[in-house]
């Protein structure tokens, strides 16, 4: 430390403190930059979708197409499994990257250092969604590109569907988000974070039709996958990615579209009421 | 909420401070008054209620009974603007640190009113030379430094600063102290709580030894522990080698007069003025045992 004098500002008094928006929007950069820089974060939230792309197409191109029925037009197992994938990107950007994080950033004592400063939790959570977003819409457009010129899969060209991919996909994130800001209330420590919501992930992610498909699982799994948002959000994907005939493979035989707005509707005002309730800076009397 | 205060309340005014978890009181009874513009020492043990109390003030932690007013407002109530007037150092920060030091120091400049100029206050804390490095590449007194740094890019009314230069080599924390000088010299109000006795002699106008949750003793450091705690020690060796040991006002009459007696230079003769040090570890040790006595009275 030097004995440089810090200089006086004079006139300054009354200055206005910034609006809980414009700091969000700062926050929004600033958690952008060090996301990209925390390497465990890219991996398993960023890049985890294009290995699993990259391995089912390797593992089952020689099992040929996936047909909705015999005798009709199939898809490629690449094509197949890409919606799914895209929507275990919303959740990973969303749920896993953030119910970890904040759960580090409550133990490390970042937290307590933001609810000592005139940040809004407001603007510190605009700055998270708007992360989730960012990261979210790049994973997204890098997964499309992959599919496309690495695995040759055809993208659809009905604006229509981009319109249903575009509402699907605000939705799916922005849920996502939320039920992450909730989650990083349950780890008790930041080191055992990402050992409580990984699994939860996994499982979730196995009978919601990522990995495996949806219309083989039994009934019972299906209406259990039914309760929770990314089923909705792969069926979603699906009926922007897959031929209007594999329709017949859903639950309803239909995309249902309308369900899964209500259900994903209902899981974002679910996520936001939980995030508001749980979400503090430190546990005041802990 | 109120945010001009008028200057005749105190920066910080307690009453009756309590805290109590389960059936530990940790902060139990405090009274104190901090003008604004001071610089106010709290001393104590670790686990005397020193972090906890400063926690109720910061609004980190609730209070059990008593008021508290911090800049005119009561920190359990208080708002983002009454924060924009603070500045915490907290006892420890053990972020991840993807962020540089200059890219942490600019985006919390960005969330205050007023906030001061970050090159300078990277100047002022001297990481100059770690302005581009990664936080998690830090020394720990670096990281320290960069606490110290963040606490005052708001340019507060009221600055905290938890046990600030742990870890700190004895030229950082002189540079340290004239850094808080220079806060001072601004009309900073300081609220500091250390274990290094001499930091609290160098910059504390005012100083509180807070023991078993209750504050023992207040007052200008150079009085701390009353006047008779003060009355400096000659020790010497009578000629048959017998230790002596006499407290007097008058040290050099009593010097001359043990000369005379002894006929001669005496052996070992020492003329001590307690330190802050020696005063702190008396009132320490007397607490404790009066703690001890009142705890085997009760059993």
């Amino acid at each position: 430390m030097s004995t440089t004098d810090l200089t006086t500002v004079a006139g300054t008094a009354g200055a206005r403190r910034p609006g809980r928006i414009a700091l969000g929007g700062s926050r929004i950069g600033y958690e952008v930059r060090s996301y990209f820089r925390s390497p465990d974060a890219v991996f398993f939230t960023f890049l985890f979708p294009f290995i699993m792309l990259g391995i089912f197409t390797a593992a089952f191109s020689s099992a040929g197409d996936i047909q909705p029925a015999p005798g009709m037009e199939g898809v490629s197992v690449g094509a197949y499994y890409l919606p799914g994938l895209l929507a275990a990107g919303m959740l990973l950007s969303g749920v896993q990257n953030l119910a970890i994080d904040i759960a580090i950033e409550k133990s490390d004592g970042t937290l307590k250092r933001l609810g000592g400063t005139p940040l809004s939790p407001v603007s510190y959570f605009i700055g998270k969604i708007g992360q989730v977003f960012v990261t979210g819409v790049l994973q997204a457009a890098l997964l499309l590109v992959t599919a496309t010129t690495l695995f040759g899969i055809a993208l659809p060209t009905e604006p229509a569907k981009w319109a249903t991919f575009a509402w699907v996909f605000v939705l799916g994130v922005g849920t996502s988000a939320l039920l992450g800001i909730a989650l990083s209330s349950v780890p008790r420590s930041g080191k055992s974070a990402a050992a409580v919501v990984i699994p939860i992930l996994l499982v979730l992610q196995f009978i919601s039709g990522v990995y495996l498909q949806f219309y083989q699982l039994p009934e019972w799994m299906q209406n259990v996958a039914s309760l929770f948002p990314l089923k909705w959000m792969a069926q979603g994907m699906r009926a922007v990615f897959l031929p209007e005939d594999f329709a017949v493979l859903e639950q309803n035989g239909a995309w249902d579209l309308g369900w899964v707005a209500v259900a994903l509707l209902a899981w974002l005002v679910i996520g936001l009421v939980l995030s508001r309730l749980t979400f503090r800076w430190i546990r005041r009397d802990a | 909420m109120d945010t001009t205060s008028p200057r005749e309340t105190p920066a910080v005014r307690i009453r009756g401070l309590r805290k109590q978890y389960a059936r530990v009181a940790a902060v139990d009874g405090i009274d104190l008054d901090i003008p604004h513009g001071e610089t106010f020492a709290l001393l104590g043990p670790n686990g005397a209620g020193k972090s906890t109390t400063i926690e109720i003030l910061e609004g980190y932690r609730l209070r059990t009974a008593g008021e508290v007013s911090v800049l005119g407002v009561d920190p359990a109530r208080a708002g983002l603007d009454w924060k924009s007037r603070l500045g915490i150092v907290l006892q420890s920060g053990t972020e991840s640190g993807a962020m540089t030091v200059r890219e942490q120091l600019a985006h919390f400049a960005g969330l205050y009113p007023r906030p001061r100029d970050v090159d300078e206050v990277v100047a002022a804390v001297g990481l100059e030379e770690k302005a581009r490095a990664r936080i998690a590449k830090l020394s720990g007194g670096q990281r320290r430094r960069l606490d110290v740094a963040l606490g005052i890019i708001g340019r507060p009314e009221l600055l905290f600063l938890d046990e600030p230069t742990t870890g700190f080599d004895p030229e950082a924390r002189r540079e340290f102290w004239d850094l808080i000088r220079t806060l001072k010299r601004e009309g900073t109000t300081i609220l500091l709580t250390t274990h290094y006795l001499d930091e609290a002699e160098q910059l504390g106008d005012r100083a509180g030894i807070i023991i078993g949750g209750r504050l023992i003793d207040v007052g200008r450091v150079h009085e701390l522990g009353g006047a008779e705690a003060r009355v400096p020690i000659v020790r010497w060796n009578d000629p048959d080698g017998t230790p002596r040991e006499s407290r007097t006002e008058r040290p050099a009459e009593l010097v001359a007069s043990i000369a005379r007696d002894c006929g001669g230079e005496p052996a070992d003769l020492e003329v001590i003025r307690p330190s802050l040090e020696d005063i702190y570890l008396d009132l320490v040790r007397a607490s404790g045992a009066e703690t001890r006595e009142t705890e085997e009275a009760r059993a």
